[in-house]
């Protein structure tokens, strides 16, 4: 990689393909369905979703629980991989970034979905209770997407200097704005220095606010006496939890971005083997904490826990949980155990899986503890028993995984997806201390 | 926080009877002499009266100075919805003993509270506890609990605590996140997942009705919870919940836990007394909410549990038809 102009050239935005123009197209088109459903809810009220005084939550929050999970890579992928010093990082930390930023900012939109009364929204600052988690998670939410949103921007700022000098002659009107970006960066040592200065601390900011988010989000359903949330193990339940789903997404983004764009030469099997080594170690955690869940239990359950693991293992719920545990869970594992598991190809497949089953794991964490109240369900319509997404809050939530996607595919188009600047330096570094790359 | 209502309590009977008695024989003798005073008001009539001040002691004033003094009647009306009713404790005891499953307090709950949705509020409930021990009837209201999850979880106070002891849902507030739903054990809270076609609602300003948290279902609001409130716009006016004199075998209890006393709308009971003989307890006593409802165990009854089925739906709590 000695000839930066070459790089610059292969890393700078280019135009979308016409596959890239599919793509957004075929994401508009459900956003916009979704958009549609959307009102359609806000007219007539959550009637139409099939939530009903039982099963009061549904994919909404379950799908609200996986973007929170998600976004959790830019404290691992990012800050984590950066404080323990591991450079292989380097070519895919933007992604990450841009995963994070994405999987927050929907979240946000998410949980305003699900509530029923989204013109009430500003009781949550004015009326603010603190005891309530939701409370927390008002607080919460924000704080990560701000801090998320630096995390992604102040690296790019000496880049975006790099794009407007790169874009001068060709696309004067881009240049112009990659420069109003870049905030007159001229890379000056004094620069340099309050530049690596302010990642370092947004890098150790985002940890224990990722810890806290994810955390909060757990506390959302364990401050309930409900039975299957009652749990004093669901917060480091759902820290691993977003360990796995966050690395899982990453592998999948990093793959396709890097067959559309052509990175073959700059993310290389290597990062996928290193990325798969550490989905492993993310997904064994998940393991342990998921028998602590729900293996450990089956000891000292009371009859209401019982019947509710009854119905996980053997009963209505069994085959979305068993697919969940073993094909998006113990499967994987397996297979990434191997250094082929590792591949490119193959961990992509395997990172589809893990990406799948963390969605669905959050709808069996959500929806079957609901139909196992204290007191039996009576009194009510037969279908309240039960509960399947409808097709409203199919086409919602398909809409918000879209916007997510686009939002991450619109970042990718615009944004040098591989930080140039530090890759630089780092060639650099190389150079002078005569040391190879890891 | 007991003992100072206890306190609280004590200082205000001593005053309330105080006054009480000032008032009365105040008020005797104003009647005797208002026809005076509107004769001679502005001159000394020379004319003396003998009065009892607040401390007990009698004086001697002119009769023309007397005055008619406008009290507050309604200081025990007047108070903040969100701090409810000074000196109070409501609680309900549910005596399963008696009830059949005549679900006539379901009904008047629905027909009072313009219940609309698929939930009724108050569940009687198909209860038996394991296969060997007899099935009961088992009727539910919100537990209007003193440690409620529901209070706890709500993010914008729109579901709050009261000193009487209530738990109530300011509609105008909530937004419809259903935390409480999901906090409540009892499954209390009903949720207005549509536009509720209240009869009313299209003469709502015919009937000048101002929306108050005390009165739930008055209106039922789209997108927002609903539950059992004790009926505190009935108790208002000194008469009993709903539920309760609807109910022909004399079930349900209300009444003040201060002043020990509760009514089916047929006796007035000692509260203590009531759950002392007959081994009162209240609904899930372990996870320690607290409840404002007891419940008299299914002994010694006098009807067949057999006789209740007649009357039970299992899908179905609220009547449409009507």
């Amino acid at each position: 990689m000695v000839n930066y102009d070459v790089f610059i050239k292969d890393i700078a935005p280019r135009k979308f393909s016409i596959r890239g123009k599919t793509w957004v197209f075929f994401l508009a088109i459900i956003i916009v369905a979704g958009i549609i459903a959307y009102i359609d809810q806000l007219i007539q009220g959550q009637v139409v979703t099939n939530m009903r005084d039982y099963v009061l939550w549904g994919i909404y929050i379950s799908n609200f629980v996986f973007f929170v999970a998600t976004s959790f890579v830019g404290s691992v992928a990012v800050a984590i991989l950066r404080l323990t010093k591991n450079p292989w990082r380097t070519p895919f930390v933007r992604i990450a970034e841009i995963i994070t930023v994405a999987s927050i900012v929907m979240a946000g939109i998410t949980i305003i979905i699900d509530m029923a009364r989204p013109d009430r929204l500003l009781n949550l600052f004015v009326h603010a209770r603190l005891q309530s988690p939701i409370t927390w998670d008002v607080i919460i939410i924000p704080t990560y997407m701000a801090i998320s949103l630096l995390l992604l921007y102040f690296p790019l700022i000496p880049d975006f200097a790099l794009l407007k000098k790169h874009f001068e002659k060709t696309k004067p009107k881009w240049s112009k704005w990659y420069g109003k970006l870049s905030l007159k960066w001229t890379g000056s040592k004094i620069q340099k220095e309050v530049h690596a200065k302010s990642i370092a601390i947004i890098c150790i900011m985002i940890i224990p606010v990722g810890i806290l988010l994810q955390t909060v989000d757990a506390w959302l359903f364990s401050t309930t006496y409900r039975v299957g949330w009652d749990s004093t193990n669901f917060a480091p339940y759902f820290i691993s939890g977003a360990f796995v789903s966050g690395i899982g997404s990453l592998i999948a983004v990093i793959y396709v971005v890097r067959r559309a764009k052509k990175l073959e030469h700059y993310i290389t099997d290597f990062h996928f083997d290193k990325l798969g080594k550490l989905l492993v170690l993310a997904c064994l955690i998940y393991i342990y904490f998921n028998i602590n869940e729900y293996a450990m239990p089956l000891f000292n359950s009371k009859k209401a826990d019982s019947e509710h693991l009854q119905t996980l293992f053997t009963g209505a719920y069994s085959f979305p949980f068993w697919i969940v545990t073993i094909g998006g869970l113990v499967l994987p594992t397996i297979l990434m155990l191997f250094k082929k598991g590792r591949k490119p190809l193959p961990i992509f497949i395997v990172s589809i899986l893990v990406v799948i089953g963390a969605w669905w794991k959050r709808y069996i964490i959500v929806t079957p503890t609901l139909m196992h109240p204290f007191l039996p369900i009576q009194g009510v319509p037969e279908s309240w028993h039960n509960y399947f997404p409808s097709l409203h809050e199919w086409v919602i939530t398909s809409a918000t995984l879209a916007m997510a996607l686009l939002i991450i595919t619109l970042l990718v188009r615009y944004l040098p997806i591989i930080p140039i600047q530090r890759t630089m330096d780092e060639q650099e570094l190389n150079k002078t201390e005569n040391k190879t790359a890891l | 926080m007991g003992d100072t209502n206890k306190k609280e309590r004590r200082k205000f009977l001593d005053k309330g009877l105080k006054v009480g008695i000032a008032a009365a024989l105040g008020g005797l003798a104003i009647s005797k002499i208002t026809s005076k005073i509107n004769a001679k008001s502005n001159s000394l009539s020379g004319e003396k009266m003998e009065l009892m001040t607040t401390d007990g002691t009698l004086i001697e004033i002119d009769a023309s100075e007397v005055m008619e003094v406008q009290h507050a009647e309604d200081h025990d009306k007047k108070y903040n919805v969100r701090e409810g009713m000074p000196h109070r404790k409501f609680v309900m005891v549910i005596d399963l003993a008696k009830c059949k499953n005549a679900l006539k307090c379901q009904q008047s709950c629905n027909k009072h509270h313009y219940i609309t949705g698929d939930n009724a509020w108050l569940k009687v409930y198909k209860m038996q506890e394991s296969k060997d021990t007899a099935p009961y009837w088992m009727p539910t209201t919100c537990m209007h609990c003193d440690k409620p999850a529901c209070v706890t979880v709500c993010p914008v106070d729109a579901t709050f605590k009261r000193q009487d002891g209530l738990v109530l849902i300011d509609n105008e507030r909530c937004i419809g996140c259903r935390f409480c739903m999901a906090a409540c054990p009892y499954s209390t809270r009903v949720f207005n997942w549509s536009e509720p076609d209240q009869e009313f609602t299209l003469d709502m300003d015919m009937i000048n009705h101002q929306y108050s948290p005390e009165h739930g279902g008055m209106p039922s609001v789209k997108g927002t919870v609903d539950k059992c409130d004790f009926c505190p716009h009935q108790v208002k006016n000194n008469e009993l919940p709903h539920c309760v004199t609807a109910c022909p075998n004399g079930v349900i209890y209300f009444g003040d836990k201060y002043e020990d006393t509760v009514n089916n709308g047929e006796e007035t009971v000692r509260l203590s007394k009531l759950l002392e003989e007959k081994s009162g307890y209240r609904l899930m006593e372990g996870l320690g909410t607290e409840p404002s409802v007891y419940y008299l165990p299914p002994v010694d009854r006098l009807v067949d549990f057999e006789d209740g089925l007649e009357e039970f739906t299992e899908f179905k709590s609220v009547d449409k038809s009507e």
